[in-house]
């Protein structure tokens, strides 16, 4: 008698329940209401000025994080040095910080009455419940996603690579423009599209830390959590904007690191 | 003229050497992986500082570590070739080779650069991706690429040991002929003696961070003044005790038995060398004849090279002999036949204490 392998059964299930509970919510957003109602909401002026803000100020936020994160990430990768590790180590906190922790620690921080806060108010800045504030608190949470891709992608370069730069006559800053960001550069933009992604979804420490204030601090993540209870439909249409934003950037991701990302050729 | 002096530390060993090259010839440093060869080529292009150090090329000082002087590997004018030849892969091989040259519109690097290919024979590759290339062609691109800055001086890390087998002797050849026509100083590394002996004018045998012995590669392989440089460059090293002989000769007691007598002096603990070529087989006891060592043997390899067989034979201590083909074949040999290796006195070098 030949005994019926279960195991094949087995696993094929797991996958489709787990393709079914990660994929209904999503669709859900879609087919809760018709299309034409979504754009609707989409035209009010709350999600208006919502949508606008999230777009200023990842942008924004995504700037800094790629001027400041790309050569402190080339720094990481490319030199030895002590207390390399217990920098790395420093870096990457904030992606295991409860973004609640962020907001309070950015309060604590740079808040009005915080450790550098003072400084910053008797200097007229002011980062708590102002948009400057949500980008703080944007770049806070989203630049280490950046700075961890990046020093892998740097780290992965052949050093021969950048030594034969030097030996070519190029300048360690010719050789950082022209050989190592540009070699490096599928891994950048997987690292800039996950940055992104966390910048767009971030709610938690901007709450806290900027406040919720439409027009100057709601972004759309608070947007559709003022008005889940109130106007069901208008989070609807809010979320299905970042539904689709975050799957092109998951496709971004995918073809950034290659032909192989999709399972297609990307040429 | 190319001086690179250092001292510095090196993993388990320090290096410690001294080397010059007069521009037109080039230097072959040969020796073990790990040696501290490719640091030297290293420290010359500044991209390792050494504690102390001095690198001279003709009139500039690249490095003096006593005035404080320590040029950046983009100051300093050398052309550098990298083991696996390090091209970026990012860009096209026309770019590769123009990345190197600053002055001119981009049309005048672009033509300048295929020129240099053409020189190399590989223009029809352009516009081709480096890692579209073959072996061969990849060393092509990086030596143009060396090239395109109009270095005054080559450095060459391991130029041929990424190609296989085939490619090799004909990247050889043509290295050589590239060589020739330069006229800055070439300093080369490789880990194979018979590289080394090819394309250097001059070896310099290199282990533990230090050049042991120095000289063109036909003095080194005829009298290695060590068993290491004996052994590197492919003899057979056989140690023993060495007592004076008759008319100035030396007997050599091996370690594990037998007796071979040196035209070299020796006394005591010594290695003593010989080229397997010079080592011939006999069946039984062999005639008259005038070679005075003997070893009776057991053959325990039989392997082909080209046109040469090479015979693995045990004597007490392991040693090899190189025969041709003909030879094997009329003496019908096969691994476990008994026959006696011969070679003369004066083949034998006795290379100091072990």
């Amino acid at each position: 008698m030949i005994r019926r392998a279960w195991f094949p059964g087995l696993i094929t299930v797991a996958l489709a329940a787990a393709l079914i509970f990660l994929t209904l919510p999503i669709a859900a957003v879609f087919l809760e209401t018709s299309p034409g109602a979504l754009v609707d909401s989409l035209g009010s002026q709350g999600a208006q000025e919502a949508l606008w803000l999230s777009l200023k100020t990842t942008t924004l936020a995504l700037t800094i994080i790629v001027l400041v994160g790309t050569p402190a990430a080339y720094l990481l990768a490319t030199r030895r040095f002590r207390g390399r590790a217990a920098i790395v180590t420093l870096i990457e906190l904030p992606l295991v910080l409860p973004p609640a922790v962020a907001g309070i620690a950015l309060l604590a921080a740079v808040g009005p009455a915080g450790l550098l806060g003072r400084g910053l108010a008797g200097a007229g800045v002011e980062l708590a419940l102002a948009t400057a504030g949500v980008v703080v608190a944007l770049t806070f949470v989203a630049s280490p996603f950046y700075l961890r891709q990046a020093q892998a992608a740097f780290g992965a370069l052949d050093r021969a690579w950048l030594d034969a730069s030097r030996t070519s006559g190029a300048s360690e800053a010719r050789t950082f423009l022209r050989i190592a960001v540009p070699a490096a550069a599928p891994g950048l933009l997987a690292g800039g599209a996950l940055a992104l992604g966390r910048a767009l979804g971030e709610f938690g420490a901007t709450l806290i830390f900027a406040g919720s204030f439409q027009g100057i601090t709601q972004t759309v993540p608070l947007a559709i959590y003022d008005r889940f209870a109130t106007d069901f439909d208008g989070a609807l249409a809010l979320s299905a904007v970042l539904v689709v934003v975050s799957a092109a950037i998951l496709l971004a991701v995918k073809l950034a690191r290659g032909p192989d990302g999709l399972g297609i050729a990307a040429r | 003229m190319l001086r690179a002096e250092a001292r510095t530390r090196l993993g388990a060993f320090s290096l410690e050497l001294a080397v010059e090259v007069a521009a037109g010839r080039c230097l072959a440093l040969a020796g073990p992986s790990g040696a501290g060869k490719t640091t030297v080529l290293r420290i010359a292009a500044g991209l390792v500082r050494p504690d102390r150090g001095l690198v001279r090329c003709g009139e500039h000082a690249w490095l003096d570590t006593e005035r404080g002087i320590h040029l950046l590997p983009e100051q300093r004018w050398c052309g550098y070739v990298f083991q696996d030849y390090a091209l970026w892969p990012h860009l096209r091989v026309w770019q590769n080779v123009a990345y190197p040259m600053r002055e001119g519109s981009r049309r005048a690097r672009r033509s300048h650069a295929e020129e240099l290919l053409e020189r190399f024979g590989i223009r029809a590759l352009a516009e081709a991706r480096p890692d579209t290339l073959s072996g061969g062609e990849r060393q092509r691109v990086a030596l143009a690429r060396a090239l395109a800055r109009r270095p005054a001086a080559l450095l060459l890390d391991e130029p041929l040991s990424a190609l296989d087998a085939r490619t090799r002797a004909s990247a050889t050849r043509e290295l050589a002929s590239v060589m020739q026509d330069l006229e800055v100083p070439v300093l080369l590394v490789t880990h194979d003696f018979a590289e080394a002996a090819q394309l250097g004018d001059e070896v310099g045998i290199v282990d533990e961070g230090a050049v042991v012995q120095q000289g063109s590669a036909s003095e080194l392989a005829a009298q290695p003044r060590s068993a290491f440089v004996a052994d590197f460059t492919g003899a057979v090293v056989l140690t023993g005790t060495a007592r004076p002989g008759p008319d100035g000769s030396s007997l050599v007691d091996l370690d594990g038995g037998g007796r071979v007598t040196s035209t070299d002096r020796g006394d005591g603990r010594v290695a003593v060398s010989v080229y397997p070529w010079e080592i011939a087989v006999a069946r039984g006891a062999p005639a008259e004849d005038s070679a005075r060592n003997r070893l009776p043997a057991e053959v325990l390899s039989v392997t082909t090279i080209g046109g040469r067989v090479r015979l693995g034979l045990a004597a007490g201590q392991p040693l090899q002999a190189e025969v041709t083909t003909a030879a094997v074949r009329e003496l019908g040999l096969r691994p476990g036949d008994q026959v006696t290796a011969v070679w003369k006195a004066a083949a034998t070098r006795i290379v100091g204490g072990t």
